[in-house]
């Protein structure tokens, strides 16, 4: 489904992501683990194409599609969707008109009819249950006023509505009192499916004890300095990141 | 909290500490301004032709103006007839060489004021230009200065001197027709300081120039031109005093700065002029015109400014941001207390791609004082991606004070960014008892929560220059809470 | 048209001088003093230059430069079908409508009016209960602030008249409409409004200015009201005026101890606008909201002023004011606070955001506090610029295309302030129109939901 190959880029003119190779396959879980400033938010933001993030080199193929090429909002429509790490807020716009206006747009895309209001409110009131959200959340202005697991929930909630094909969770657990944790990893688990693909962003094992993850990575200074199944994350748990990213020379050599 | 208010009271009592009288014999000219009284002044300076032909232009073009008015300050009107445009101290015909050759009681007023030259040229690292009422009297570390191709001196040396630098850039940032006292200037002034870097060249040290006005119904002209030479950097540092005096003395100062590409200016200001008695008796009026362009793309401009005294205080630092990438900065303190008036700010004129630039000003207003924040930031059509930000902060201490806020925003650029801040707010009374409960005496707690609120421009000022100016805040504050 | 002159004064003195034995109300006598001063200021002052610090950035030459002839009556008969469409017809309403300045009674529907409340036309009020009237007209407005409102004073003819007696409720809104048609000549039209609340009184006010067609006229109203003690006013000013217009709109409202006045401003229209606001709190505990929203392109300009003077003390004032500019349109704010050395624990907010669609737009706008009393809480704010950047990458990231994206946001930061309306039947067909405006005449129909 996505094939990151070489991929470097730059923020501000400084290197940040500098040769990421990742292949994902529909159904899988991949969990994206390193020390702040490794560049794990870098590569979300870069896969879904924001601003400011320049890519200097290597490809990324998703779908037999060249990425990178894609506008935001048309990679949103093939199906990728980045849960953000600080949501955003937007005054004055309600979170159910965001919400139809996303969906709407991305069934257009797929030769897909505009649902009605009846249907649209059914699926809406349906996947509020998944992440513990009361109705009322829809009619407040998008993110406005929200608490940190808010915030969070509502990016889950967006998901379970859109239904991406690939998803990227950025450190959607960070913050979170462990409550709102397992309501999120419930919500995420929920949707989790043969024909979609999750990368999971995280500085904390603490997650994946909750989104059990296919593979684990970690990234340093840049680069994949190791890979391995669900495991590495317990190992790393317990060693820390010291152990990885001292043998970063040996695994990029 | 009456205990407190009596405490506070007290502490306002405080006596003008640089208000001292210097006997020395002065050289003037009598009272009075015509063209003689200009042609007088450039021969007694003995300047060549431009220079006077420059100050004939001035004085002329002043006859055709008019004070201007739109200020938020009060004050009777100036006679400028009785003020004698030009004193110097006697004691040397010529100007002194070096220090040796200063009249030791001009050395002793500074020693006084904490500025011993001696001293300062051989621990401070700071060169001093010290301008005493009209002329310069000393320049400290000229000469390791020269090495670097760095021009500092008295304005009159630079006429001579370097002829050509002053004719290239006197009056290209503030014309001799820029206003009312800036016009004035042009015609009268008599010293100042001038500073050159070259191209490339880092100045290694601050420069800095006291100002003092020490002879009676004298005005002070002074007018200094900066300038740093492409990728050139050079901080100045600026202080005034005048002694305490029942009538009310004029100070009608210019500043230029112009930085060329990739250059950096940083000028800082503690002014502690004569603020006037409780009653508003005596004071200097400090009218004054201070801008700076940014010339070539990537300069930098950045002035900060502690002013506490004179009576009336009017003038705003300007940044005329013409290169791409330029970036302006003005960072104000300004305080209004006894019957003190403040109107100041500064313009920020946006005319190249990218230009940056930040306000912060934090007016304090005590007493009877009336503080006014007056400031432009103008996008014009060209400059793209402009960003502005304001922030603009007002602490009233009693309530038979003032603050004002006069913002004007022009943006005729739909990709500039400008975003304006204003807050008041006052010490109060449960912060006072907050702070004194946990020990802290009613003056302390006061310059705890003053000191607070100016942090953010205290930061800017060299970190000696900082310990000074929030000493001279809490003198200037002293008894300022009701 | 009427050739450029250079000094209009003489034409507008003539002009005053020839109509002022049939102006209504001459009989009365502080109706008659009020008019003199309105002429000797006039005469006096002008219009006002660019010299001015409160015309800095509006220049009216275009008005003092010809004589807009003063109208005292009908120009063109109206039918209530032409009118129709423009009004808010949903609104249950004591509905005046006055054309070309003067009152239209056949258009008109006051209806029942509750005990205590009096809606009508001046020139009638003034001629059978100037007792009414004679109190406030003229002494809560000053007579010559500046040209406009001194030839107002001199001038005015008919308006609307509001009066609430103490303890008196108008539960459904007073609807006074503004129709110009306009005529061959430039015209010009005075109307003088005054509000009266007594103590404890309650009413909503709505002023709606338009046109009938694309006429080149001037509008120079005058509104006063009067708040008393514990009384509650929502005034609606709806700027519909034609594009070739020129609309001068001043209010002066006066509050007594706890009152509550809440404005909502509304400005779509006009080649030229300027509306200034004075509000004094002149008692303990009054509050004030001032909403206001521009929305202009072509070479349109609107100018607003506000003013609140906090003469006394516990004070409350809010504003919100929002502009969104395209074309070559160009929008002033200048945004006064006063607090007097009284007026302590004041509480005053005012903010000022622009929006710039177009490279030859332009906004200048001056938040100014001017505080002479130190327990108080005073802030303003003002900002121009673009979309927030992260918002739109949000939207994209959402599947919403870059202009719809951009269209939405516009959208949403414009009608927050209508928002802050509570009548209905006027904020939703002002919603419509907005998205007309902003969404380029794609539906909103998704926001039904909400």
């Amino acid at each position: 489904m996505l094939s990151i190959k070489n991929l470097q880029a730059s923020v501000e003119g400084k290197p940040i992501l500098k040769g990421i190779d990742l292949e994902v396959k529909a159904g899988e879980v991949h969990a994206i683990m390193g020390p702040n400033g490794s560049g794990k938010s870098t590569l979300a933001n870069v896969l879904a194409g924001r601003d400011g993030y320049e890519v200097t080199g290597g490809s990324v193929t998703y779908q037999g599609k060249d990425l990178l090429a894609l506008k935001p909002e048309e990679r949103a429509r093939e199906g990728v969707f980045l849960a953000f790490q600080y949501p955003v807020e937007v005054p004055g716009v309600s979170n159910i008109y965001l919400l139809k206006a996303a969906l709407n747009a991305i069934r257009k895309h797929r030769g897909l009819s505009e649902l009605d209001a009846m249907d649209f409110l059914t699926l809406v009131r349906e996947r509020l249950k998944l992440v513990e959200m009361k109705e009322e959340f829809l009619y407040r202005a998008v993110n406005e006023g929200f608490s940190g697991g808010e915030k969070k929930r509502n990016e889950i909630l967006q998901m379970a509505i859109l239904e991406p094909a690939l998803a990227l969770l950025d450190e959607t657990d960070s913050g979170l009192d462990i409550d709102a944790l397992k309501i999120v990893a419930n919500g995420v688990n929920a949707l989790r499916s043969p024909e979609r693909a999750m990368i999971v962003v995280t500085h904390y094992q603490r997650l994946l004890n909750y989104i059990v993850p296919d593979r684990v990575h970690v990234l340093a200074h840049g680069k994949i300095v190791k890979s391995g199944d669900k495991s590495l994350a317990l190992e790393l748990e317990k060693q820390g990141y010291a152990w990885v990213t001292e043998d970063a020379p040996r695994a990029s050599a | 909290m009456a205990s407190s208010k009596q405490n506070i009271e007290a502490l306002i009592k405080r006596d003008y500490q640089a208000g001292f009288v210097t006997d020395v014999e002065q050289e003037s000219l009598p009272p009075g301004l015509n063209e003689d009284v200009v042609r007088a002044l450039s021969a007694k300076k003995n300047e060549p032709a431009f220079m006077l032909a420059w100050r004939l232009q001035a004085y002329r073009h002043w006859l055709t103006m008019t004070e201007p008015k739109w200020a938020h300050v009060r004050y009777a009107p100036v006679d400028y007839q009785a003020i004698s445009y030009y004193s110097a101290p006697k004691s040397k015909k010529d100007a002194p060489k070096s220090l040796d050759e200063v009249d030791p009681k001009l050395l002793e007023t500074y020693e006084k004021l904490g500025i011993p030259l001696k001293e300062r040229e051989l621990l401070a690292g700071v060169a001093v230009d010290a301008v005493f009422d009209s002329v310069s009297v000393a320049t400290t570390f000229k000469d390791k200065l020269a090495a670097m191709g760095i021009i500092f001196c008295s304005f009159s040396e630079a006429v001579h001197n370097h002829p050509e630098l002053v004719q290239k850039y006197l009056g290209t940032v503030v014309p001799y027709t820029d206003n009312f006292f800036a016009t004035l200037n042009s015609a009268v002034f008599s010293d100042g300081s001038f500073v050159y870097v070259p191209k490339g060249v880092r100045c290694p040290m601050e420069l800095s120039t006291y100002f003092r006005i020490n002879a009676s119904k004298t005005g002070q002209f002074e007018r200094t031109l900066i300038i740093a030479d492409e990728g050139a950097t050079v901080s100045y540092l600026e202080g005034c005093t005048a002694p305490m005096r029942d009538e009310n003395q004029l100070h009608a100062a210019v500043v230029e700065l112009v930085a060329l590409k990739g250059a950096t200016i940083k000028y800082s200001t503690v002014q502690n002029w004569y603020p006037g008695d409780v009653e508003g008796r005596g004071g200097i009026y400090n009218f004054v015109t201070k801008r700076g362009a940014c010339r070539g793309d990537s300069a930098k401009i950045s002035w900060t400014q502690v002013e506490t005294g004179s009576a009336i205080t009017w003038k705003y630092p300007s940044v005329l941001l013409e290169g791409d990438n330029s970036v302006g900065e003005f960072y104000s303190v300004a305080l209004a207390n006894n019957r003190q008036q403040a109107d100041t700010g500064t313009k920020m004129i946006h005319i190249g791609k990218n230009t940056r630039s930040t306000i912060v000003s934090k007016g304090i207003s005590a007493g009877r004082g009336q503080n006014a924040y007056r400031g432009l930031v103008k996008v014009l059509k060209g400059a793209e991606n402009a960003r502005n930000y304001t922030q603009c902060d007002s602490l009233l201490m009693g309530d038979k004070c003032g603050a004002h806020t006069f913002p004007y925003i022009e943006v005729k650029n739909p990709t500039a960014k400008v975003e304006h801040e204003a807050t008041t707010s006052r010490i109060g009374d449960d912060q006072l008892f907050y702070l004194q409960q946990r020990g802290l005496s009613a003056e302390d707690a006061v310059s705890m929560i003053v000191n607070g609120f100016c942090k953010e421009v205290f930061k800017e000022l060299p970190m000696e220059f900082a310990v000074e100016a929030q000493k001279l805040l809490g003198v200037s504050l002293e008894g300022a809470v009701g | 048209m009427t050739a450029p002159v250079s000094d209009s004064r003489p034409l507008y003195l003539d002009a005053i001088n020839a109509q002022r034995a049939a102006l209504p109300g001459q009989t009365v006598p502080a109706i008659r003093t009020l008019r003199e001063e309105g002429q000797a200021r006039f005469a006096e002052l002008g219009f006002p230059t660019a010299r001015l610090e409160d015309w800095k950035y509006t220049n009216v030459s275009a008005i003092a430069g010809q004589l807009f002839k003063p109208v005292n009556g009908a120009l063109a008969t109206v039918s209530s079908e032409q009118l129709h469409s423009h009004l808010f017809a949903d609104l249950p309403a004591h509905r005046l409508v006055f054309v070309n300045g003067r009152h239209a009674p056949a258009l008109s529907s006051v209806g029942k009016l509750p005990a205590g409340v009096i809606v009508g036309s001046l020139a009638e009020i003034l001629a059978t209960r100037p007792n009414i009237v004679e109190p406030h007209l003229g002494k809560i407005a000053p007579t010559g602030t500046n040209g406009f409102t001194a030839l107002n004073a001199a001038l005015f003819a008919d308006g609307a008249c509001v009066h609430l007696a103490r303890g008196a409720v108008a539960e459904q809104p007073i609807y006074i409409v503004y129709v110009s048609t306009g005529d061959t000549d430039s015209v010009m039209t005075t109307p003088r409004n005054l509000v009266v609340l007594e103590e404890s009184a309650q009413a909503t006010v709505i002023e709606q200015y338009l046109a009938l067609d694309d006429a080149r006229y001037l509008t120079n109203v005058v509104t006063e009201a009067a708040l008393g003690a514990n009384s509650r006013l929502e005034q609606y000013r709806l700027q519909q005026e034609s594009t070739k217009s020129y609309h001068i709109g001043t209010w002066y409202v006066r509050q007594a101890r706890d009152s509550r006045f809440i404005s909502h401003t509304v400005d779509l229209g006009g080649l030229l606008a300027r509306n200034d606001l004075h509000d004094i709190l002149g008692a303990e505990g009054a509050e004030c909201e001032f909403n206001g929203l521009y929305v202009v392109d072509g070479r349109s300009h609107v100018d607003n002023h506000t003013c609140v003077d906090h003469a006394k003390p516990r004070g409350t004032s809010r504003e919100y004011y929002k502009g969104v500019l395209d074309g070559m349109a160009r929008a002033v704010f200048n945004g006064r606070v006063v607090v007097h050395p009284d007026a302590q624990q004041t509480d005053a907010q005012q903010m000022n955001n622009n929006l710039l669609l177009s490279r030859n737009a332009e906004v200048d706008t001056k938040p100014q506090l001017e505080i002479y009393a130190d327990d108080v809480k005073c802030s303003h704010g003002a900002t121009v610029g673009q979309l927030d950047t992260d918002a739109l990458f949000y939207l994209r990231s959402r599947a919403v295309d870059e202009q719809t994206a951009r269209d939405l946001l516009t959208y949403a930061f414009a009608n927050d302030v209508l928002s802050r309306m509570k009548l209905a039947a006027i904020r939703l067909p002002l919603e419509q129109r907005l998205t007309t405006r902003l969404l380029r005449g794609r539906s909103l129909n998704e926001l039904e939901l909400i």
